[in-house]
């Protein structure tokens, strides 16, 4: 039997789809397969496109490639529009004059932009986005252009908007309609992404209908308004909606919809006998499907129907989830509220800038549809309700309403989902196929993604993904793996077990006997900061040189430019005059850029590797230690004033914070400590943000464990209050050294509580109470590693074979000649690539 | 013939980390694995970070291949083909090296 002729117009997103499916169906050796394409490329991942802006390339949006489609036998042709239809004689004529007959014809031929009959909409620098080529005539046009202008404010065209504003320009986004994404937000969601937009530097104009683009004044163009208004810019991205592409079939008789599209039925057949058609150029139920999940399902149903198959196309979920300049939003189901007797929670966060509205049916049983903005963690809760009919909980608010604490935030949870719930829209994943995955041996996302493609499209569902795959590991008892890396088969804490209890004092050692392979830059520094925990030799000893970052064995916070910041340790942020003017005279003399940081401290910066002996050495006959701001150590107790001068202090907080600093100096752990102690209740030190945080009382010291700032803050939990000096002392030993025994590689003490079973009350019981007998032995732990304390910028100027390292090159004194400054508020700065390029006034 | 040019003494290197000498006008980060006593030598700049710091980053293994990883953003760089395992798209010039006599060479150019 000859095989049968399937011809697919069209090589985009839903064309490939449609290829890829046959290619995997049972029956793919019926069929011979050739495509065409008027781009120059084979399917790429349009929906990615904007990544292009930052950094993405063509072969990284590709979806195939060439190799795959000849492996396959698949007959492709790029750069030659079908532009003939014969539907009696079953062939297609292309631009270039080539004929092909079929058997099967599949239209996919997608949709263009529409760009709205604006008089000078033709002109140089007006453009559209949806193409590479689109993209690269954008960038050129922006690189000739100081301001830029979208037209359009629906999902594309703030994606366009994102676009510009990544090339530099001043963008403007101008909408007709009187809000942004009008059809997937109501009034609420669209005047706080509005606000949100504005906020991030883009100028959004509302309400405005552009009669003419005419030559400008102090730009390219000037747009004029309707209102009377108008605009200047140099460039003009048209996004104002997409419109079928359905010029071929319309030329040949197959039937279109009166605002365009190629009618189909529920198996995808045009009104012509074997012509298909699917993605955004077919019309469904009078419907247009702009999205990619649709497609691909139109995909998988011509499939099915020309192999013999009965699958149906019954219309698709059209919520999305989405990132648009950085701001999340989503929309489900009816966001307008368009049922009847439809009614809706709404929940208005104009400080934090998050908008939820949830809609619901008349009973007020079930979800009909939400808007979110700003904080979308409620979406796949809430389509999951809304795709599988469930029945809302008793309190839906809660469903929106923000999680103040101490509750669980209030969530479905996945094992109520049936098995039938879709999970992956883009590749129609179900709960019921990622179990199977998992049962099947998948135990990681990574293996998930191989087996079910879930999470691989869009990837707005990869949360939802992966709490299925762990309740399902939960479920199989599978015991969630947490080895440090490739070389050990053990978590952190047990590498910490075996060192401490078979006293093993060097990474080799380790190696030979529990790992394998060389090591690497994951469990070489872990490895290192525990036998430094545990032993506290100098770090810089040869057999641990090689385990410790840059910033270890430099002594130094490696920059950009690969220059070294220096930061000697203040204790308490105390300093007295003269130790002020030694940092100030050394700065100086080598030109180092000077900053305080948030640490009570001087942080200098710009010192070469030759240059840092030289300065560590004048600052320690100056009388100062290094600050260990380059190690996974003690950085800082900060102090407020206290009572020796304020009036309000009710001890003498100063004093106490120079003690546990000098104490605790040097103390390798799993992450960074920063403590601080203040001397009363009104906090000035912060020390509720810290690991360890002291506050002064009547009655002592209460303490407090835990906190932390920066990336993810977290207030500290009262840990125990009214202490004497030696009791908190004997406290932050235990604690500190349990800390170092337990937790994961990186694992601030903040987020190793909240993984802590039992949590601060356990903690409680084995530091204050000793429920494990461990005090005696974390105290004298830690009473070694003080003893054996040793400034290592001390040490290490004090050996002239170990400042052998403190030179760019093993064979010459020349220094590095890449480095380049440039000088900003009267100090110096690394030059940035494009002064470079420009060879602005650089200074030595 | 080739021509081997001595940069510095064995007795330099200290196993599993880097130095970097001055070869011809260009910086060649040098890595000598105590493991297996062989010697490796890239380009010492950091095609991503855009800095000359390669050879100040931690040596280590992934799968089989030996393997330096930046000290700036963390990238791997295969030392035997310069490759980099992340973005394969920047690849690290590589340069002939020995050790002989206790000594450490490079080829001449």
């Amino acid at each position: 039997m000859s095989k049968q002729r399937v011809v697919v117009v069209g090589n985009g997103m839903v064309g490939h789809k449609f290829i890829d499916n046959l290619l995997q169906d049972t029956k793919a050796d019926e069929f011979e397969i050739i495509t065409f394409s008027e781009e120059p490329r084979l399917a790429y991942d349009r929906v990615q496109l904007s990544s292009y802006f930052t950094g993405a390339t063509a072969a990284d949006l590709a979806l195939t490639d060439e190799g795959y489609y000849n492996d396959n036998g698949v007959n492709f042709v790029l750069n030659d529009k079908v532009t003939e239809l014969n539907t009696s004689d079953n062939y297609v004529v292309t631009a270039s004059g080539r004929k092909e007959s079929y058997d099967k014809l599949v239209l996919a031929t997608g949709s263009f932009p529409f760009v709205p009959p604006i008089p000078g909409n033709d002109q140089e620098h007006c453009l559209v986005y949806r193409t590479i080529e689109d993209l690269e005539a954008i960038n050129a046009s922006a690189s000739q252009s100081k301001v830029g202008v979208v037209v359009g404010g629906g999902l594309l065209g703030l994606e366009a908007a994102n676009a510009l504003k990544a090339a530099g320009l001043e963008t403007h986004v101008v909408e007709f309609a009187p809000r942004l994404m009008a059809v997937q937000l109501d009034e609420g969601g669209g005047n706080l992404l509005r606000r949100k937009i504005e906020d991030l530097g883009v100028n959004v104009h509302t309400e405005k209908a552009t009669t003419e683009i005419v030559a400008g004044e102090t730009c390219r163009y000037r747009m004029n308004f309707a209102d009377g208004s108008h605009l200047e810019t140099d460039m003009i991205l048209f996004s104002a909606g997409i419109r079928p592409q359905d010029e071929l079939a319309r030329q040949f008789d197959l039937e279109i919809g009166e605002r365009g599209g190629i009618v189909v039925n529920d198996f995808c057949q045009t009104n012509v006998d074997n012509v298909y058609a699917i993605g955004e150029c077919a019309l469904w139920g009078g419907r247009i499907f702009g999205l990619v999940a649709p497609g691909y399902t139109m995909a998988k149903v011509a499939v099915s129907h020309i192999t013999g198959g009965e699958e149906k196309f019954l219309g698709a979920d059209m919520s999305t989830k989405l990132k648009l300049l950085g701001v999340d939003v989503a929309s489900i189901g009816d966001a307008h509220g368009n049922t009847p007797g439809a009614q809706s929670y709404t929940y208005n966060d104009e400080i934090e800038q998050v908008y939820k509205r949830l809609i619901v049916s008349e009973d007020g049983k079930k979800v009909l549809g939400a808007v979110l903005v700003g904080d979308v963690d409620a979406y796949g809760n809430l389509l999951q309700m809304m795709l599988n009919d469930m029945d809302l909980p008793e309190n839906p608010a809660g469903l929106i309403l923000p999680n103040t604490g101490g509750e669980e935030a209030m969530g479905l949870g996945v094992d109520a989902l049936p098995e039938t719930a879709q999970i992956c829209s883009c590749y129609d994943v179900t709960k019921g196929d990622i179990m199977a995955a998992v049962a099947n041996g998948c135990t990681d996302m990574a293996a998930i993604k191989g087996e079910t493609k879930a999470s691989t499209g869009c990837g707005g569902c990869a949360a939802l993904t992966k709490q299925v795959l762990d309740a399902e590991l939960a479920n199989l008892g599978y015991e969630v793996k947490n080895d440090i890396c490739e070389h050990f088969a053990y978590s952190r804490k047990e590498l910490a077990d075996i060192i401490r209890v078979k006293k093993i004092k060097t990474f080799d050692e380790l190696l030979d006997s529990h790992g394998k392979g060389l090591g690497c830059d994951v469990c070489k520094p872990a490895v290192g900061s525990i036998l430094a925990s545990y032993w506290n030799d100098y770090v810089l000893e040869e057999e641990h040189m090689g385990l410790q970052d840059t910033n270890d064995i430099f002594l130094g916070n490696m920059q950009k430019d690969g220059t070294y910041s220096i930061v000697p340790r203040v204790a308490g942020g105390e300093i007295t005059p003269d130790k002020l003017i030694v940092l100030g005279e050394v700065a100086k003399e080598f030109n180092l850029y000077t900053k305080v940081t948030g640490g009570q401290r001087i942080d200098l910066f710009g010192a070469q590797l030759h240059e840092l002996p030289i300065i560590w050495k004048k600052l320690v006959d100056a009388g100062f230690e290094t600050g260990h701001a380059y190690g996974k150590s003690v950085r800082t107790v900060k102090s407020c004033v206290g009572s020796t001068w304020c009036r309000y202090g009710v001890n003498d907080s100063v004093g106490f914070a120079i003690n546990i600093e000098d104490r605790y100096k040097g103390l390798r752990s799993p992450h960074k400590l920063k403590f601080a102690v203040s001397g009363c209740t009104r906090e000035c030190a912060e020390a509720q943000c810290k690991d360890v945080g002291v506050i002064a009382t009547e009655n002592g010291w209460n303490l407090y464990v835990c906190g932390n700032g920066g990336m993810r803050p977290r207030h500290a939990d009262l840990f125990a209050t009214d202490l004497d000096d030696d009791t908190l002392i004997k406290y932050v030993d235990r604690f500190l050294m349990f800390y170092i025994r337990t937790a994961d590689r990186l694992q601030r003490t903040s987020v190793w509580l909240e993984n802590l079973e039992g949590g601060l009350d356990y903690l409680k019981e084995v530091i204050i109470d000793d429920k494990l007998g461990l005090g005696a032995e974390l105290e004298a732990e830690m009473a070694a590693n003080i003893g054996n304390y040793q400034c290592e910028w001390k040490t290490t100027v004090e050996s002239s074979e170990k400042l052998k390292r403190f030179q760019h090159f093993i064979n010459s004194d020349d220094t590095d000649s890449n480095l380049a400054y440039v000088v900003e508020r009267e100090q110096r700065r690394p030059a940035t690539k494009e002064e470079r390029i420009q060879s602005v006034e650089l200074v030595d | 013939m080739s021509n081997w040019i001595t940069v510095c003494s064995e007795n330099d290197l200290t196993p599993s980390t880097g130095i970097c000498a001055l070869h011809e006008g260009e910086q060649v980060a040098i890595f000598f694995c105590g493991k297996n006593k062989e010697v490796y030598a890239v380009s010492n700049f950091d095609p991503i970070g855009e800095a000359n710091v390669l050879s100040r980053g931690i040596m280590g293994s992934i799968g089989e291949d030996v393997v330096v990883a930046s000290p700036l953003y963390k990238q791997h760089f295969n030392l035997k083909t310069g490759e980099c395992l992340e973005e394969p798209e920047h690849t690290l010039k590589t340069y002939p090296i020995r050790l002989e006599g206790g000594e450490v060479q490079l080829q001449a150019a």
